[in-house]
């Protein structure tokens, strides 16, 4: 059934456009004002055009090698969540009990990780892995491997990956939870009358009813590797040296840190243009084959 | 997505060669035991710390505390500087969580129920403000609520805090309220009920379930957030996160102290889970199972 069209509707949503309006257009014009300008300091700006954007997406200069290279960073780190965290996520979901004093337990210990703030998240690693007062910085240099994630880059790699998984997998989890409770059990008896393996249940049943929650799953996730920065700040500082310096720990350097605001501003805008557009395919590539599946 | 690249873990649980049957219903209770682990000894460790003494942290690697002590929670519970900081956080969580509810749900209804011009263009530049890093809103923030007089007030960070908590409660609210027939609401309007008597008296009730997952999203989302806190306040709303952060660097490493504060802050979340843990699993899903 259609929803009737009626935009009285507006009068609803009007108390929410003026309040994000106010939170988020008033912040983008002056970040798009800083962005065309140059300051010298003392509040004394001068029209700057386009200079910074082309500063920035030319990776020959400083500025644009910078960002070019804290961007394959924050992607590569992105991906690297994304294939660890969706199929762990998956699998653990698959092993929950579906009914049962077990559910209501699972499910508050699996979602724990979700509600600690994220500068402890960084603490609560920090004190896990290093290697003189951690529990896991010293069994790993007692089995004899050299670990100290503040001296080397794959060492630092290992923890912020292994640091993100241990917060975030419990929400594909969690998500992918709601999806498979919603297949009604006539599914599940339907298939073993037809005596299928757990493989073809999985793929034949699960798999496609999840299809909407891995959506939403994959689409937050990735958003949030993506503006990652309290935890590997607070964890490595960006470094060693540069090696964990996401595109948000390098941002704020540049506009809080040293005040080159006209610099921050054309990354900002970047940065967000990137984010925007790979959510807007996602949400239409797959909202488009989910309707297609409905008719 | 291809499956076969999802596959790989739930493999391992569902067809591990199991012998038995017993064996093989066995086996996806370990899988899950084991991650529960996963996610519950770096926690431990932090409970662990906190309870020993600094000496003892720094002369050796313990696995429980040797002489157990609350030194460091006393000193939390009895210093201003310390505690005011819980107060700040759970001040400015409050208020932005009554702010986002109140706008969200009559916003969330009109989604709902009703085509209107620029419908779709509309929620999908309300989840574009979800997806704007923080980072890039630290510094315009830090300058127009020092212009508007708010800087250094929780009312500024619960302000700041709605520009992803309301994009959330609406995309929520929206999936809880789309499973209400509009039957009801059609039924309403002929017996003569008036909208807001309608939707206050019989349309909430219904959706309870979502407005206590969408309240403790952004409890949550507001709870964990440190960069804008941190950016909007200095000293009278300075948030517990904050707190934290700045004792660390001008202390030295007071790593009882940091990981007692750490506990403290973990313990508002795990009530608020208890609370919603029998539509966490749907709110997840913001509402859309």
């Amino acid at each position: 059934m259609a929803k009737p069209l009626d935009n009285r509707a507006w009068f609803l949503v009007l108390p929410v456009v003026a309040l994000v309006a106010f939170s988020a257009l008033i912040p983008v014009m002056t970040v798009v004002n800083y962005s065309v300008q140059d300051s010298f300091g003392n509040n004394e700006f001068f029209w700057n055009g386009t200079g910074w954007f082309k500063e920035l997406l030319d990776p020959s200069t400083d500025l644009g090698g910078r960002f070019f290279d804290a961007l394959w960073r924050t992607l590569l780190f992105s991906a690297i969540c994304l294939a660890i965290e969706v199929p762990l996520g998956i699998g653990v979901a698959l092993t929950l009990p579906r009914r049962g004093w077990g559910v209501a337990a699972s499910l508050v210990l699996l979602a724990l990780p979700l509600l600690i703030p994220w500068n402890v998240v960084g603490t609560i690693w920090q004190v896990f892995a290093r290697r003189d007062i951690g529990l896991l910085g010293a069994a790993v240099n007692g089995l004899g491997i050299e670990y100290n994630y503040a001296q080397t880059p794959l060492a630092a790699w290992v923890t912020v990956v292994a640091m993100d998984v241990w917060h975030w997998t419990s929400l594909v989890v969690l998500l992918c939870y709601a999806g498979l409770r919603a297949i009604p059990d006539a599914y599940y008896q339907a298939a073993k009358v037809d005596g299928a393996s757990s493989w073809a249940v999985f793929r034949a049943i699960q798999l496609p009813k999840m299809q909407r929650v891995l959506t939403i799953a994959v689409l937050l996730r990735f958003m949030d590797s993506f503006m990652i920065y309290t935890e590997p700040f607070v964890v490595t500082g960006g470094g060693p040296g540069n090696a964990t310096t996401f595109l948000s720990i390098d941002l704020v350097k540049i506009a809080l840190g040293q005040f080159d605001l006209g610099k921050a501003a054309a990354m900002s805008i970047v940065y967000n243009l990137i984010v925007l557009t790979v959510c807007w395919v996602f949400f239409a590539t797959t909202t488009r084959s989910q309707s297609e599946a409905v008719q | 997505m291809s499956g076969a690249a999802l596959a790989p873990a739930s493999l391992a649980a569902t067809r591990a060669p199991a012998e038995s049957g017993a064996l093989r219903a066995a086996v996806p209770r370990v899988v899950l035991v084991l991650y529960i682990l996963f996610l519950l000894v770096p926690i431990y460790w932090l409970v662990n710390m906190s309870l020993k003494t600094n000496l003892e942290i720094n002369s050796g690697m313990t696995l429980w505390p040797q002489n157990p002590t609350l030194e460091h929670y006393r000193r939390i519970f009895t210093d201003a500087s310390w505690y005011s900081g819980y107060i700040n956080s759970l001040t400015y969580v409050a208020l932005n969580t009554l702010i986002s509810l109140a706008v969200a749900l009559p916003a969330a209804y009109a989604f709902s129920r009703y085509r209107f011009l620029g419908d779709k263009h509309l929620f999908f530049w309300l989840l574009s403000n979800r997806m704007a890093p923080p980072a890039v809103f630290a510094l315009p923030f830090f300058q127009l609520y020092s212009a508007v007089g708010l800087f250094d007030t929780p009312w500024a960070v619960a302000l700041a805090h709605c520009l992803f908590n309301i994009p959330l409660a609406v995309w929520i609210l929206e999936g809880f309220m789309s499973g209400v027939p509009r039957e009801i609401d059609e039924t309403a309007a002929i017996d003569g009920w008036s909208f807001p008597a309608f939707f206050i008296r019989h349309f909430l009730p219904l959706v309870a379930g979502g407005v206590g997952v969408a309240a403790f999203f952004c409890f949550m989302f507001s709870w964990v957030e440190l960069l804008l806190a941190r950016t909007l306040t200095t000293v009278n709303a300075k948030p517990i996160v904050a707190t934290m952060t700045r004792t660390v660097s001008a202390a030295g490493m007071d790593w009882g102290l940091l990981s007692a504060a750490g506990v403290l802050t973990i313990i508002p979340g795990a009530i608020v889970i208890w609370f919603v843990r029998n539509h966490i699993a749907r709110g997840f899903a913001l509402g859309r199972v």
